[in-house]
């Protein structure tokens, strides 16, 4: 492990938005127009470095990875771990000797996440280059939030988890509430509330087994030898242990979105801004499922694989249901193009869950690369329907059409994210999705046939969505320039800073379907060590 | 030449479109649209080259059976990888030639005929990534690559149908192909991992080798034959066959040289090129299966040709009916004349495509000379007298259409006749019945045909010119004949075959043995088995024949070819008869056949069955979910945030009154407390000094 | 007559009455701060009388310093205030600045 002033790269990549921050609270925001400007420069490029910064610290990490260390349940083969007491209260009456620690550390399972975060970081740190109200606020709350989501895929002691986890709650809310559009106020309070219930389940399952185990860290979570027997979570098999791993799997199913805990993500997606939706889409959504391997899994082996069909049940339906309702969207109501996106996002997550609950290498690893994928893909796409809104004011489907004349490089790049999340050959989501199927193929043959009819909706709406806004005729009211005076946007196609927020994205998008190697050897050691826990631990009757 | 060098020219041949593609997609506007067009031309060029110096080292310096193949892990995933790579046999060397040959000529028409378009490079482009995903297909090993180029040819095809997107019609046709191929695809995908799951591998020779051992999905033939029905159904997409047929005569909305190379000569017959390549995996259930829908859908097509107007729907379904003419060739087991068909047909499908484009071209340039941007120049009622402004154009298009229509001496006849020799070879070993079906449906198909296409010719160059501006058409130029030519003189039979009525003695029959099926005995066609030595001696022999069904159909040459003469011959000799020489009027025809003549009119009404059942139950899927979902799951969230909401309210109410209440008795006597002391609080500091002394002097007092 | 501990706790006691009846009656809050020096310096007499004829030794002078540091920081900066005060009342009245009543 190396280290940078004696403190370890986690500790740094997790922390450094919160010295950001800091430095940018200290920073006037300026008074009159002139020093305002300046200010609100000097806020954008602050973000943009720090984001820089950590993605170079990734990339140091990823390169300084040994991928032949399982992690998962074995304290000693994790990476880059540091440790320190953090709170230590002696004999408490109920809970006695409370210790939580400062313990971060990474495995293959959590290095693509890391990884993925520190890219969609920077990338939608450009994306909020058109934020123009509350720039100081707004700059400080997307560092703080940084910092929760990279907090929450380094913490290895379950209490840490959970902090992080709701650290990353608030500036979610006040980003939303704030910066939103026009019914943020009631996105902002559902996605609160319904994360709050999420957390409610977490936590009560964390409490119960802190009671078992008598730590908060999660590999003593893991081992079943750690367990108080006379605990209600202690053997293997038994009804309490079915009941906290359903609790623990609606609290992370209600972050993936899963149907039916999904409602919530269509809101806060079309009242967010556009980076706010990028993060959303590309980091959040993936902490439900990373929960769940990181957490559920390997501490309630038993229970996952008395619920593994029922699981997998719940990624087909996410993947049909989500794509019948992204298509129906052109259909009903207002067509919002973010509101398309989010139900495919709810479709495409359900892939992560179905391969999860294939429980084989090829499930598992399909699983993870999607995750890793469709936080790409998924933030290009919100990135491009921000290009438009910046620019038109509106995002309704219907309002569009011919842009590809106008805007020929746009629509480059953007086929490029359409086709990926179509699922194309030579894109990176191709390979996640074919492990997936493949994988789960092995396990659950109907289910996944039944699920491969979201291969062919999913063509369907974005293809409709494509020919609807880029091909066909530029309607009048666009015919001229966007901006014409000139000063915002000097031509009709992308400026810089979206060039720089979305190229990077698409030559991953490409780069990965072509040679996935980087990231899917990651990940084998561990997860294929993953799988083996959890098939072989916690249970002698196994019925698998 | 070695196995290695052979496999490094494979792989430049195979990625010099996807140079020519990145270059004019990075540079496009710097070099130029000219130049682009030069650029990628002679990058065709020397594909073309390249591929018959490989197609003939591979086939006369190596065994017509050896697969020299490569292989190389993809991806893996700890437990074992996918592996994956390119290899090149007889077929695949053949199929080399038939592309970039095509690609080429289209991309020199395209210089020409593309001139003026305002994404003309764009078009290179796109010509680019065709050809080298098509390649792609041609040189896999694997099923992976199989798909994955099996794709990334439906987004090229998406993208030239789809070119000229302005246009609502195109739009809609290109998405209309992408979504129905990808129905088909998802049968073929399953099918892929059907095979990934029993045998753990997907490249072609080692799950073979493992049918052979023995090993089927979930231990039993009938899942085998499902396998093979799957992976299949990819074919019906890309091929157009029943019932999946449905997009290629809309993809006609593409520029017509893409019309040529894509959706007649290479990408569609994609599909019989799998269906060759899975050949020793399929059972006889699935050769059935794969028999009657290319059978079905040369007699649907076929019917649906005869009344069109439109100049290339004619050819499309005419396209979709030979392209079923060599699934069913492949499902009676006739793997190298079916294969030979796809060449042959390649070569004068390409030639009739690009002379419409011609002929296209032509009516375009007169119709605007004209200033007449109303009239359909498509539309073979607005033609006529041809003939006489278009010379090279109409004796191309002769030569080709003699050609399809199946007349000796051309290349068509001689795999045609295969053809239908291997349907009676077919119908006599497997017990007769119901497969009596596939000749009959075979025969009435290639009468058809010769009926259609000499009625397109005698409408479209006979006669005399039936509006203006057909009479003010005149000549392409060099480019866009030149490849007609070279074409039309590939329809002659003497590059197949000395013998213009018996191919299986040509030199392409022989360098294409069919591959020995794998598939145990008794779920195999009994005629399809090896034969051993047992079964020659009593059947003595002077030929060695692989299996029964050849021998078969050697013996159903003959009375096959003459009845195709025959058929072929009525077929134009009809087509003369009410065209040329106007023994009958058509319409009159039309109407005496009314339901029949609608139905085949309205093409069988497949895009309206379609549109009411399959895509309109979609939609009203998608309507109810995305109801159910706003009104039901999300009503559902929002009605406990109500019925929460309607607690809180009484219990607030409550806390208002009762608790609160109390809490504000309280503060209501510390209040008056208040009151009464706030009088103490002057504000002046000396006061408080006051109080201080007089505090401290009590507090002395007190103390003492 | 000799003087002793008696005389200056005196001294000190009439130095503390009249800095006391300054700090209560005056309305000029400079005189209300001399007043206040006044309290201080009777404190340091007492301070260093006590050093002297009590037990206290250096103590009482070291005190006896600290106060008068103090007093001068102190004077600092209540005269600070009173300018302030000045600034916003324009007046230094101490009886009419009662806002904090409220």
């Amino acid at each position: 492990m190396f280290t940078i002033l004696g403190v370890g790269p986690l500790t740094w990549i997790t922390f450094l938005p919160i010295v950001s921050m800091i430095i940018l609270l200290l920073i006037p925001s300026g008074r009159d127009e002139k020093s305002k400007m300046v200010s609100h420069i000097l806020f954008r490029w602050l973000t943009v470095l720090t984001t820089f910064l950590q993605l170079l610290l990734a990339l140091a990490i990823y390169f300084n990875f040994d991928f032949g260390l399982t992690g998962i349940n074995q304290q000693s083969t994790m990476q880059f771990v540091e440790r320190v007491r953090w709170i230590e209260i002696q004999n408490l009456p109920l809970l006695g000797n409370l210790k939580i620690d400062y313990f971060v550390g990474i495995d293959g399972l959590s290095a693509p996440m890391v990884l993925l975060t520190a890219i969609v970081c920077f990338a939608a740190s450009f994306a909020s280059f058109g934020i123009e109200k509350g720039v100081k606020g707004y700059f400080a709350m997307y560092l703080l939030l940084d910092t929760g989501m990279m907090g929450v895929f380094v913490a290895l002691d379950f209490f840490l988890f959970y902090v992080f986890w709701e650290v990353m709650l608030l500036p979610m809310y006040f980003l939303i509430g704030i910066w939103g559009g026009p019914r943020k106020e009631y996105a902002a309070i559902k996605f609160f509330l319904y994360t709050l219930l999420g957390s409610v389940f977490m936590l009560l399952v964390m409490i119960a087994l802190y009671f078992a185990v008598g730590t908060f860290n999660m590999f003593d979570m893991m081992d079943p030898s750690k367990y108080d027997p006379s605990s209600i979570l202690a053997g293997a098999d038994t009804f309490w242990r079915y009941v906290a791993f359903a609790a623990l799997f609606i609290g992370f199913a209600i972050k993936v979105p899963s149907v039916p805990f999904h409602t919530w993500l269509p809101d806060a997606h079309v009242e967010a801004p556009t980076p706010i939706s990028v993060i959303l889409a590309g980091v959040l959504l993936k902490m439900g499922t990373y929960g769940m391997l990181r957490i559920s899994w390997p501490m309630f082996p038993d229970a996952v694989r008395y619920f593994q069909d029922y699981i997998a049940f719940v990624g087909m339906v996410s993947i049909v249901y989500g794509a019948l309702c992204a298509l129906g969207q052109h259909k009903v109501g207002k067509r919002d193009f973010k509101k398309l996106i989010a139900y495919s996002s709810v479709s495409h997550m359900g892939y992560v869950v179905l391969g999860m609950a294939a429980m084989n290498p090829e499930g598992m690893i399909g699983a993870i690369f999607q995750m890793f994928n469709h936080g790409i893909i998924t933030s290009m796409l919100f990135m491009i329907v921000g290009v438009i809104y910046d620019r038109a004011h509106t995002r309704g489907l219907d309002d569009f059409g011919g842009l590809a004349n106008k805007m020929p490089v746009y629509t480059g790049i953007m086929a490029i994210a359409f086709f990926g999340a179509i699922g194309l050959p030579g894109l990176s989501s191709f390979i996640s999705e074919f492990l997936v199927f493949v994988g789960a193929f092995k396990t659950y043959p109907v289910l996944t046939i039944i699920s491969g009819s979201g291969i062919i909706l999913g063509a369907g709406y974005m293809l409709w969505t494509l020919q609807k806004v880029f091909f066909g005729k530029l309607p009048e009211r666009w015919a001229g320039p966007w901006d014409p005076t000139g000063k915002k946007y000097k031509h009709d196609d992308l400026m810089p800073v979206e060039y720089a927020a979305l190229v990077p994205l698409a030559i991953i998008i490409i780069y990965l379907g072509i040679y996935p190697i980087p990231i899917t050897d990651l990940m084998n050691t561990s997860i294929n060590h993953l799988i083996d826990f959890v098939k072989t631990t916690g249970s002698f009757a196994a019925h698998l | 030449m070695t196995h290695d060098t052979l496999l490094i020219l494979s792989t430049i041949i195979l990625l010099l479109p996807l140079l020519g593609f990145t270059i004019i997609i990075f540079w496009g506007k710097r070099i130029g649209a000219t130049w682009s067009g030069i650029i990628e031309t002679s990058i065709l060029g020397i594909a073309l080259i390249l591929s018959i110096i490989v197609c003939y080292s591979k086939l006369f310096t190596f065994a017509s059976e050896e697969l020299i193949q490569i292989k190389f892990t993809w991806f893996d995933f700890g437990t074992g990888g996918i592996k994956v790579g390119i290899g090149l046999d007889n077929l695949a060397a053949i199929m080399l030639i038939v592309v970039t040959l095509i690609s080429f000529l289209v991309h020199f028409f395209s210089t020409e005929y593309m001139k003026g378009d305002k994404r003309y490079s764009r078009y290179f482009a796109y010509l680019g990534i065709f050809t080298f995903s098509m390649l792609g297909i041609v040189l896999a090993n694997n099923f992976l690559f199989m798909y994955v180029f099996w794709e990334l040819v439906g987004l090229s095809s998406y993208l030239l149908i789809g070119f000229w997107y302005e246009k609502d019609s195109a739009a809609n046709a290109s998405k209309k192909a992408f979504i129905t191929n990808r129905i088909g695809d998802l049968g073929f995908f399953i099918g892929i991992m059907m095979i990934f799951f029993t045998y753990n591998t997907l490249m072609f020779d080692e799950v073979f080798e493992a049918i052979g051992n023995g090993i089927f999905p979930f231990d039993s033939t009938a899942f085998l034959t499902a396998t093979g029905i799957l992976v299949f159904c990819g074919a019906i997409g890309k091929s157009a066959q029943f019932p999946l047929h449905v997009w290629l005569p809309d993809a006609m909305e593409g520029p017509t040289p893409v019309s040529a190379l894509i959706h007649a000569a290479t990408m569609v017959a994609a599909g019989v090129y799998l269906t060759a390549r899975i050949f020793p995996m399929l059972t006889a259930g699935a050769f059935i299966f794969v028999a009657f829908i290319g059978a079905i859908t040369a007699f649907i097509a076929a019917t649906i040709a005869i009344t069109q107007f439109d100049f290339k729907r004619i050819l499309a379904y005419s396209t979709v009916s030979q392209l079923g003419y060599m699934i069913m060739a492949i499902g009676v087991g006739a793997y190298t004349v079916g294969f030979m068909h796809l060449v042959t047909h390649a070569w004068f499908k390409a030639c009739l495509f690009l002379a419409s484009g011609s002929v296209i071209h032509a009516m375009h340039h007169a119709l605007h000379h004209l200033h007449d941007h109303h009239t359909d120049p498509q539309d073979i009622r607005n033609m006529g007298g041809l003939r006489k402004k278009m010379p090279i154009t109409y004796i191309t298009f002769l030569i080709a259409t003699i050609a399809i229509a199946g007349v000796p001496f051309t290349s068509g006849f001689l795999s045609k006749d295969g053809i239908l020799a291997a349907t009676l070879a077919f119908a006599h070993l497997s017990g007769g019945g119901i497969y009596w079906l596939i000749p009959l449906f075979a025969f009435s198909a290639a009468g058809m045909t010769a009926f259609y296409m000499f009625r397109l010719t005698i409408e479209a160059f006979h006669g005399k010119p039936k509006i203006k501006a057909a009479a003010h058409t005149k000549e392409n130029n060099f480019q866009i004949v030149a490849p007609l030519v070279v074409l039309a003189i590939l329809s002659f039979w003497i590059f197949y075959s000395i013998n213009p009525f018996d191919i299986s003695s040509g030199w392409l029959y022989q360098k294409l043995p069919a591959p020995t099926t794998v598939v145990p005995a008794e779920s195999q066609w009994n005629h399809l088995l090896p034969i051993n030595d047992k079964i020659l001696e009593t059947q003595h022999n002077s030929h060695s024949y692989a299996n029964l069904f050849e021998e078969e159909m050697h013996h159903q040459h003959g009375s096959a070819m003459i009845l195709s003469i025959l058929i072929a011959g009525g077929g134009i000799l009809l087509a003369f008869a009410i065209y040329q020489f106007k023994l009958a009027n058509p319409d009159n025809l039309a109407k005496q056949f009314g339901k029949l003549y609608k139905l085949s009119f309205n093409k069988w009404y497949f895009d309206e069955i379609y549109q009411k059942t399959f895509i309109g139950g979609t939609v009203l899927l998608s309507k109810l979910m995305a109801i159910f979902d706003n009104y039901v799951i999300d009503g559902l969230v929002n009605l406990s945030s109500l019925i929460t909401r309607g607690i809180s309210y009484f219990i607030g109410h409550f806390d208002n009154i009762v608790i609160d209440g109390l809490v504000n008795l309280s503060a209501n006597i510390t209040g008056f407390l208040g009151l009464m002391l706030r009088k103490l609080q002057t504000g002046k500091v000396q006061t408080y000094v006051i109080f201080v002394i007089i505090g401290i002097i009590l507090l002395f007092y007190w103390l003492w | 007559m000799t003087i002793n501990l008696e005389h200056y706790l005196i001294l000190s006691v009439i130095l503390f009455c009249f800095g006391i009846y300054g700090i209560i009656t005056r309305k000029n809050a400079v005189m209300v701060l001399m007043g206040l020096e006044l309290v201080l310096n009777s404190a340091n007499i007492n301070f260093v009388a006590f050093s002297r004829f009590g037990g206290l030794n250096i103590e009482g002078h070291v005190a006896a310093i600290f106060v008068i540091i103090l007093a001068a920081a102190e004077a600092a900066v209540a005269l600070a205030i009173i300018l302030n005060i000045y600034q916003n009342y324009k007046h230094i009245n101490v009886d009419e600045i009662s806002n904090l009543k409220e």
